[in-house]
């Protein structure tokens, strides 16, 4: 992640209104830098390697959704169906995989080897995607209401699929990204870095990543302009949703079971996380790295409230008022009206 | 010059087009002016239609190179439509569009496009959130980068934008946001991304609506200065002043067809409004037979001193019962939004509606409607009509009050108080349960009205209330307006449309927010649209 921040700040030139409105994408650092030292009074054990690297892989699963969102919301539109792909996909790709008989979840039994559970779930996640996308762009819905209609049609499919229960027998390829650690680092953690670093360099560097701008700025310009609108929201949905899905992977891995309600309600926290990141709900504002520090932002504040022994029953209210003080302070920040 | 000499015998041998042609004036005959060479860009013989309607006609326009020409014509003359073809937004049926005498490239291919034309609008085509330079530079930032394949380089980028800003003399810092610029900044931002694509030839969309005095002044200093480097313009406006002031050749389109191309030097203001108006129309004057109004006949509407800022000032009149009062103003006069005012919809910023000596609360239409004030909008199908609804529905829905106690309604008070409203009007539907979406444009509007006349209102104001309904509607329509006023009702009529404003008894002429004239009844229709259009001063003396 240093290696980001580093890139980012290099690259900027600090002049003039330019420099200011690149500031924004750091209105976070304070924050997390104030999180991290009130940590640190609580508890001795919070600011240690090992506690870092449990929020940092807490972070994983729900800053790829973050990814995909951003991704979305940039380009001026929205998808709430993120929070039950990522429990869908790998639902339905194990129930493909897993044999018929012989465990206490049933798959299909269609003899497909343990090894394909993972291009399965991306395979699905990217089919939930292009269904989101050509419906909203080709039948012209909104896309608020149509991924709702998702969210609880998929969601339905997950708990139909696996009868309400969780998943405990998983192929173990399926489990090995969220579980294994590379260097002592997890491999989550690792790949989403990585990701995170390519979402940066293609929204900062690449004309098809500053198209994504555009399009959330003023679709009629873009389209003036000869970008593909349509191709492009189309490509964003089916990546939003991808990444979904491996989120999902990770998460699987990381808990060792597919939970009958994963993701269930975490739409909140993404849409939380990529507002406080600076990112507008209007389209064409905001940053991936700004994002990044909202998810980052929002684990700490869970994992201070931990160790501050908060009782779990004032988790959700703290939550909230969290939530809600750092849309208002950032709806400021920014300058922006968030209608 | 074959393809004009082919459009010329092609209109000749059509017999309706042949018999407008005769009795349209035409002061100079059709054809180009220019003899440069290679047009610009040329359009010959485009015919389009949408559905039913034909938007243009076999119309055909030249652009010479480094020529401003200005395209003038009423609402509806298809200038919309055209700019929609040059820009290869639009296919036409007919005809075919050139660049440089070659012909334009298919629709497919818009990027082929942008190297010949561009058009700037009065809607905004930059990205707010975007900067300046990214903006000139849009879908195409990494041309010329030096950071790998592919990549922006966001240094070579700005001193690109820089150098193409300076060059063309447009004094914006390429890395500002570009939402924080002005309309001015932003239509020269727009004027020179076009020229970067090697556009020499520029369609300006209303560019003036939204400046002030200066800005003008600037724009049409820096158009001058491009047409002498050799870039063409198409400049479309209402205001003909303006054309007279930038512009060497005018075409004038009139119901989707193309009435005449002159030089603008050669041509008088008198025949350009008569090209533009054509002949008088052949509805029947509605009202015209009415006794004048009584001196002593209570001023049930007065309006004094309104004003919002920014869209009109300072606007007194009055209105007597049994008047009919026209007011008139072209797109952006202002006279829409003082209707608005009237009825409540919007909030003034000084200045009193009073109502037979009440003043009413301003900004609330509950209040203008229990003032008296009965309200046909502008725009039926968005603030006029509930469509799925019934007639009788959509004709009570502002007198539900009446129709029973409590909030509860009666569907019988309901057809009960529709039927009558619907023979007045002679809307002509299966009865008062049938929905309106199912009713033609005439008897739609006609349910509008019949919505405002069911509160038995004082005052009645109007807004375009003939847009897009046929003769026969029109007519019932204004008669319904001049049998209120007989009734006692004060009437306002706002609307650019003469047939409109023939029905009231006099008419007062809204131009940039302000009350520029006062017809009484009997006015000509040129000195009518020079009013309209800003001439009335030069005109008159």
């Amino acid at each position: 992640m240093s290696t980001i921040v580093d890139q980012t700040v290099r690259t900027r030139p600090v002049s003039g209104r330019f420099a200011i409105r690149r500031l924004r994408d750091f209105s976070l650092i304070p924050v997390i830098l104030l999180l991290l030292l009130v940590g640190f009074i609580v508890s001795p054990d919070f600011l240690t390697g090992s506690n870092m690297l449990a929020v940092l892989q807490q972070c994983t699963e729900l800053s790829l959704l973050v990814l995909g969102e951003t991704l979305v919301l940039l380009a001026g539109r929205m998808d709430l169906s993120l929070e039950s792909t990522i429990g869908v996909a790998p639902v339905l790709a194990v129930w493909l995989v897993l044999p018929a008989h012989g465990g206490r979840f049933h798959g299909l039994g269609t003899g497909l080897p343990g090894w394909t559970a993972i291009p399965l779930c991306l395979l699905i996640g990217a089919l939930i995607g292009a269904f989101n996308g050509v419906v909203i762009l080709k039948v012209r819905i909104n896309a608020f209401i149509l991924t709702l209609g998702m969210l609880i049609t998929l969601r339905g499919l997950q708990v139909g699929v696996s009868g309400g229960n969780s998943i405990f027998e998983l192929p173990a390829s399926f489990t090995y990204l969220g579980r294994a650690a590379w260097f002592g680092v997890p491999v989550s953690v690792w790949l989403c870095g990585v990701l995170f670093a390519i979402g940066i360099v293609l929204l900062t560097w690449f004309r098809h990543g500053r198209a994504l701008y555009a399009i959330g700025g003023n679709p009629d310009a873009s389209r003036a302009a000869g970008i593909r609108t349509d191709r492009l929201l189309l490509i964003v949905f089916i990546l939003a949703s991808t990444l979904a899905a491996l989120a999902g992977i990770l998460y699987v891995g990381h808990y060792g079971s597919i939970s009958a309600s994963q993701g269930s309600g975490w739409i909140f926290q993404v849409f939380a996380a990529t507002v406080i990141g600076g990112v507008s709900l209007n389209g064409g504002r905001g940053s991936m790295f700004g994002a990044l520090t909202g998810v980052v932002a929002l684990q700490l504040i869970l994992n201070v409230m931990n160790f501050a022994h908060v009782p779990p029953v004032w988790d959700q209210l703290l939550d909230g008022v969290i939530i809600l003080a750092a849309l208002i302070v950032s709806r400021f920040s920014s300058g922006e009206a968030q209608d | 010059m074959s393809g004009q000499a082919d459009h010329a015998g092609a209109a000749a041998d059509r017999p309706g087009h042949t018999a407008d042609q005769a009795t349209a004036a035409d002061p100079v005959p059709d054809g180009p002016t220019a003899e440069l060479g290679a047009a610009v860009a040329e359009a010959a013989g485009i015919t389009k239609r949408f559905g039913a309607t034909v938007a243009l006609d076999d119309v055909s326009l030249r652009v010479a190179p480094g020529e401003a020409h200005a395209l003038v014509g009423r609402n509806g003359a298809g200038k919309s439509t055209l700019v929609s073809i040059l820009t290869g937004l639009a296919r036409p049926d007919r005809g075919r569009i050139s660049f440089d005498g070659r012909a334009a490239p298919p629709v497919s291919d818009p990027s082929a496009w942008r190297r010949h034309v561009a058009c700037v609008y009065q809607k905004s085509m930059i990205i707010p959130s975007l900067s300046v330079a990214e903006n000139l530079y849009l879908n195409r930032q990494d041309r010329g980068g030096s950071r790998g394949p592919g990549a922006i380089s966001w240094r070579a980028l700005r001193s690109r934008a820089a150098e193409l800003l300076e060059t063309w003399g447009i004094d914006v810092d390429p890395r500002a946001e570009a939402g924080t610029l002005t309309v001015e900044q932003r239509q020269t931002l727009e004027i020179a991304r076009a020229l970067s694509f090697g556009a020499r030839f520029i369609i300006l969309d209303e560019p003036t609506a939204q400046l002030d005095g200066a800005g003008i002044g600037r724009l049409f200093d820096r158009l001058r200065a491009l047409r002498e480097a050799g870039v063409a313009f198409l400049f479309i406006s209402h205001h003909l002043q303006e054309v007279y002031e930038v512009c060497q050749t005018v075409t004038v389109y009139r119901d989707a067809r193309h009435v005449l191309t002159a030089p603008v030097a050669r041509l008088g203001r008198e025949a350009l409004i008569e090209a533009m108006t054509g002949e008088a129309t052949e509805l029947r004057q509605v009202g015209s037979g009415a006794a004048p109004i009584g001196e002593h006949a209570p001023e049930t509407l007065a309006v004094d001193n309104l004003s919002i800022e920014g869209v009109y000032a300072e606007v007194s009149f009055r209105v007597r019962a049994g008047e009919v009062l026209g007011l008139a103003g072209a797109v952006g006069a202002g006279a829409t939004a003082l209707g608005e005012t009237i009825a409540g919809l919007r909030r003034p910023t000084a200045g009193t509606v009073t109502v037979s000596g009440r003043p009413v609360r301003p900004g609330s239409v509950p209040a203008s409607l229990a003032a008296g004030i009965g309200f046909v909008p502008e725009d039926r199908h968005r603030e006029g009509l509930v469509p799925l609804r019934s007639i009788a529905e959509n004709m009570t829905l502002t007198v539900t009050r009446r129709l029973g106690r409590f909030g509860f309604v009666s569907g019988a008070a309901r057809r009960a108080a529709a039927v009558p409203l619907m023979e007045r009007l002679d809307v002509v539907a299966a009865g008062p349960d049938q929905p309106v979406s199912a009713l033609s444009g005439g008897n739609q509007q006609k349910v509008v009205m019949g919505r405002a006349l069911a509160a038995r209102p004082r005052v009645l104001v109007l807004l375009r209330p003939t847009a897009g309904v046929d003769v026969k509607s029109k007519e019932s329509l204004l008669e319904t307006v001049a049998s209120a006023a007989t009734g006692g009702c004060a009437a306002l009529i706002v609307s650019d449309e003469l047939d409109d404003l023939r029905a009231a008894d006099r008419v007062i002429v809204m131009f940039h927010g302000r009350v520029v004239k006062e017809f009484a009844r009997g006015w000509d229709d040129h000195r009518m649209v020079a009013a309209m259009e800003g001439l009335s001063g030069e005109h008159d003396s």
